[in-house]
């Protein structure tokens, strides 16, 4: 395998007894790059990315993220990625400032870096300095999902994978999200983006559309559009989906 | 749900009334016996031929002996010490020392009285075989009866207790828990939208459970009386009217939590402490009359003391309306206050 | 360690932030010790009863005021017809009525035999036992009094020796029982659903991709709980030993030992319930119903487990709190040596073994 991908995988598979979740896909990501993973619900996305962070074993294949097995060396794997998943990933119960010392401890911050990076965040995030010692739960939802996000990224990995970040979020708030994804990416971070939002696809560097655990389709979203010959990313979701 | 909801009356009948027994059988009892004389064996031959006690070891040593409670293999020691006969018969004045192992406080009381029988037995067996009665001495005969439950059967004791017990856990849980759920998932902004008055929403919430209270009980009382035989002297109607309104006083306690707690696990624990102290404190498994004054006073204050009470002078003593009358009201007072309370912290918690 | 303290820490502050179910943890035995030391006794007092005379001579009058003055009984009323009887009982305050025949006093003295009857309401056995045995010793007090002076038959005496408990105190029996159901709540169902938490919000996901090992978060997530069931175990016994006066006559080296050993107990159990279930409802759930309702009733805590029927006594076996019960009595009220707990340690460490290989292997098929 060559090293100017940052993650590959090779006929990667996954059954779960005679269901097959994750049917031999192959791609890979280039650093920096930002990579869309597209499909309904149940096409195998979550389970793909499962596999990716270490979370799951496969059942057949190869893949390597960050140059690391994802069979034998997950632990590796673990300390060069961020991840934040579908469900709110913070704690309702903590402050925010606690929440960011939470994450930044358990990915082995040192103290003044720890300092440092919650100045930034806060700063970042224009959360007014009255607002740090209040617990999350009284925060509005947008905030909290752009928090989660600066939280994944807070130990600077080499990738970061999100699991449908902007679901339930209105469309500003949307848009912001997306404004941060790619500072991280301009900054060298490799985003791995799971979502079903297709107008979300039109953001990212290249998508593969996943279906039935296959990938269908795997380009930049202009030459999808011109190979199916469609107007937007739902068209062409929607005509891969039915010309199978 | 459904399921459940008649799996647990069945299991807690069976499992309660089965355990939740101070009945004691089969005494394991060690004997010491220092004089071996033919007195001796009459006196431990009264113990063996006793439905209580059973012999578990003859040893020599009250020490060693000693050491079987201990190992929990016996809880009565018998120790005759020597000379036992003859002194009976020289000073007409002997003893014996029973030894017993009073862990538990309660059942080491009625060893005891059992035990005592006995010797008070052979005594009187002593008396009219020596007939040496100078004058006839002044007697008081005492003649037992155990009304209502003439067998002193426990089982027939504690199902009006469990029945309590179930009513009263059902209750507090469900509308403890639904109420503090709607909170945490947020569905209870419905509340504030909807244009009905508060007390007829929470209401309509609380009829649900209030049917599934009621049912219980009518389920729990047929598995009562068919499968256990329990007697149901008084009228059923008048145990569901009372349940019918105790009820609301344990809905109301529900809901009292629910509003004070945020999520479904502090109403549980809220709930269960409060249970706790209220069915320890209610005369199901240990008597009202045997707690201190002021804790006899505070008990007539619990709702659960006073269903269990009247849950058992209805079915097992046949007691009437009349005879219930003043818990009905208690129940009446307690519900309205519960409510209100409920209802009125409901909105404090909402504005 | 960095990182599995910065774990811990969070661990506590989500514990501390919830002041209810902390005051309710807190609040629990203590309230449950009170109650059992000061509340619940195996005395009867202020006893309601009636009182029938049909003779209502000096004789009567003096052994009502004997029984009346005991402490143990307070006359609610009195009747004048066998008819009233059946209504006072009905009335369900009155627990017993003491019938005297007509012309007692004179029975008593010139034929030397007089006759009581003792009705006691034995829709509550064990108290109407109590009654019984309350009133008829007062009695024969009385009778003793009379023959005082007059040669007697020989007579045998008992002498009663208590032991491990000489004043029948029934908090000694249960303080044991009180530790295994705090050990149990605490450590069991609050560790199951703490980690069932985190399965229900999600944030367990990003704890396992997070350079944490599995061992570290379940370890984390035990650790607070393993100190709070400490302090409550230690308030326990500091207010079991000091109000109520429960001796500690065994070593206190080994009770503490065991006690740890159950806590692991409890601890694994509480893991094993996390793996099962995946929302705090359904471990609270699973942690009442298998854990709570059968320490309580089945452990011997309350109810002696050798009064129970054959099946249920077979059941109590696999309840790790009978067997710590067992091994709390000996050490604390019978001062036994290790030697004489033997078996019921094995049982219980048998038990944790099983508990924790059985957690990691449904840790790992849900990894796969």
């Amino acid at each position: 395998m060559q090293n100017n991908f940052i993650i590959e995988s090779e006929n990667l598979t996954k059954k779960f007894g005679h269901f097959t979740a994750v049917d031999a896909i192959s791609f890979s990501v280039k650093p920096g790059e930002i990579f869309g993973f597209l499909g309904a619900n149940g096409a195998g996305k979550t389970t793909a990315m499962r596999m990716l962070c270490g979370l799951s074993i496969p059942t057949s294949g190869k893949a390597t993220v960050a140059g690391f097995d994802v069979y034998k060396q997950t632990e590796q794997i673990k300390k060069n990625i961020g991840y934040m998943s579908q469900k709110f990933s913070l704690y309702d119960d903590l402050t925010i400032t606690e929440n960011i010392n939470f994450y930044g401890g358990i990915y082995g911050l040192s103290k003044s870096k720890l300092k440092e990076k919650t100045e930034y965040l806060l700063d970042l995030l224009k959360i007014p300095e009255m607002h740090t010692g209040k617990l999350l739960v009284s925060l509005p939802l947008g905030w909290k999902q752009k928090l989660a996000f600066s939280v994944a990224i807070i130990h600077e990995p080499k990738i970061v994978f999100l699991d449908e970040p902007t679901g339930g979020v209105d469309p500003i708030t949307r848009r912001q999200f997306w404004d941060m994804i790619y500072e991280a990416s301009h900054n060298g971070v490799t985003v791995f983006v799971t979502t079903h939002y297709m107008d979300e696809a039109e953001y990212c560097n290249r998508v593969s559309m996943m279906v039935d655990g296959r990938i269908a389709s795997l380009d930049t979203p202009y030459n999808l559009k011109k190979e199916y010959n469609a107007g937007n990313m739902h068209e062409v979701f929607v005509k891969i989906a039915r010309g199978r | 749900m459904i399921p459940l909801i008649f799996f647990m009356p069945v299991l807690q009948l069976l499992v309660l009334s089965n355990a939740a027994t101070y009945e004691i059988k089969n005494i394991k009892f060690n004997i010491v016996d220092y004089d071996q004389s033919h007195f001796s064996r009459e006196l431990i031959s009264k113990f063996t031929a006793s439905n209580y006690f059973v012999l578990n070891d003859v040893s020599f040593s009250v020490e060693n002996s000693e050491e079987s409670f201990k190992k929990n293999q016996a809880k009565l020691i018998i120790h005759i010490p020597k000379d036992f006969e003859k002194n009976f018969r020289s000073q007409g004045l002997s003893g014996v020392q029973l030894v017993i192992n009073a862990e538990d406080g309660s059942a080491a009381g009625i060893i005891n009285n059992y035990a005592l029988n006995i010797t008070r037995d052979l005594n009187i067996d002593m008396a009219v075989e020596s007939s040496v009665m100078p004058e006839p001495v002044p007697m008081i005969n005492i003649d037992y009866s155990n009304w209502y439950n003439s067998e002193l059967d426990y089982i027939t004791y504690m199902v009006p207790g469990i029945l309590v017990v179930l009513v009263t856990m059902i209750g507090t849980f469900l509308s403890g828990m639904n109420v503090v759920k709607e909170k945490e998932i947020g569905t209870i902004e419905q509340l504030n939208v909807s244009p009905i008055k508060k007390y007829q929403f929470i209401t309509g919430k609380l009829m649900p459970f209030w049917f599934i209270g009621i049912g219980e009980l009518a389920f729990g009382l047929l598995i009562g009386i068919i499968v256990f035989k329990i007697p149901m002297l008084g009228s059923p109607l008048i145990i569901f009217m009372l349940a019918s309104v105790y009820m609301f006083v344990v809905l109301g306690m529900g809901l009292l939590i629910s509003t004070l707690t945020n999520t479904q696990q502090q109403a549980m624990f809220i709930a269960w402490f409060f249970l706790v102290l209220f069915i320890l404190m209610g005369g199901i498994f240990t008597p009202v009359e045997s707690m201190p004054a002021w804790a006899q006073a505070i008990a007539y204050f619990n709702p659960v003391a006073q269903f269990n009470r009247a849950m058992r002078m209805i079915m097992l003593k046949g007691s009437g309306f009349k005879d219930v009358l003043p818990t009905l009201y208690f129940f009446i007072v307690y519900a309205s206050v519960m409510m209100s309370l409920a209802v009125w912290r409901y909105r404090k918690t909402e504005s | 360690m960095k990182r599995f303290l910065a774990f811990v820490s969070k661990e506590f502050k989500h514990i501390l932030r919830d002041y209810r179910t902390l005051l309710i943890l807190f609040g629990m035995p203590i309230a449950q010790i009170l109650l059992f030391g000061f509340a619940i006794t195996n005395e009867i007092k202020d006893a309601k009863i009636a009182i029938l005379d049909f003779s209502k001579d000096n004789t009567t009058q003096e052994i009502s005021n004997k029984i009346l003055s005991s402490g143990y009984f307070l006359l609610y009323k009195n009747l004048s017809s066998t008819r009233d009887i059946e209504p006072a009982f009905k009335e369900g305050i009155i627990k017993e009525v003491i019938i005297f025949e007509p012309e007692f006093g004179k029975n008593l003295e010139k034929s030397k035999l007089a006759n009581i009857q003792i009705i006691a309401d034995a829709s509550d056995p064990n108290l109407a036992n109590m009654l019984i045995g309350y009133t008829s010793s007062i009695i024969l007090d009385y009778q003793k009094d009379l023959l005082k002076g007059k040669t007697l038959p020989p007579i045998i005496n008992t002498d009663i020796k208590m032991l491990f408990n000489p004043n029948l105190k029934s908090v000694f029996m249960f303080v044991p029982g009180l530790m295994a159901v705090i050990l149990l709540l605490v450590s069991a169902m609050m560790t199951s659903i703490s980690i069932a938490k985190e399965k229900e919000l999600g944030t367990m996901e990003i704890l396992l991709v997070s350079p944490l090992n599995p061992l570290q978060i379940i370890v984390g997530k035990v650790v607070p709980y393993f100190f709070i069931s400490l302090i409550n175990y230690i308030i326990i016994i500091i207010l079991a030993k000091n109000v109520f006066l429960v001796p500690i006559t065994g070593s206190i080296i080994l009770l503490i030992l065991e006690s740890v050993l159950f806590l692991l107990t409890s601890l694994s159990l509480g893991i094993l319930i996390s793996t099962i279930s995946n929302n705090q409802q359904t471990a609270l759930m699973i942690s009442i119903s298998a854990l709570m309702l059968p320490a309580i009733i089945l452990s011997g805590y309350i109810f002696p487990v050798e009064n129970m029927p054959l099946p249920l006594q077979v059941i109590s076996n696999i309840i790790p709190a009978k067997w710590f019960i067992i091994i709390v009595r000996g050490i604390m009220l019978k001062g036994v040596s290790f030697s004489y707990i033997v078996t019921e340690t094995a049982v219980l460490a048998g038990m944790t073994l099983f508990f924790v290989l059985l957690s990691i292997k449904k840790f790992k098929i849900r990894l796969e």
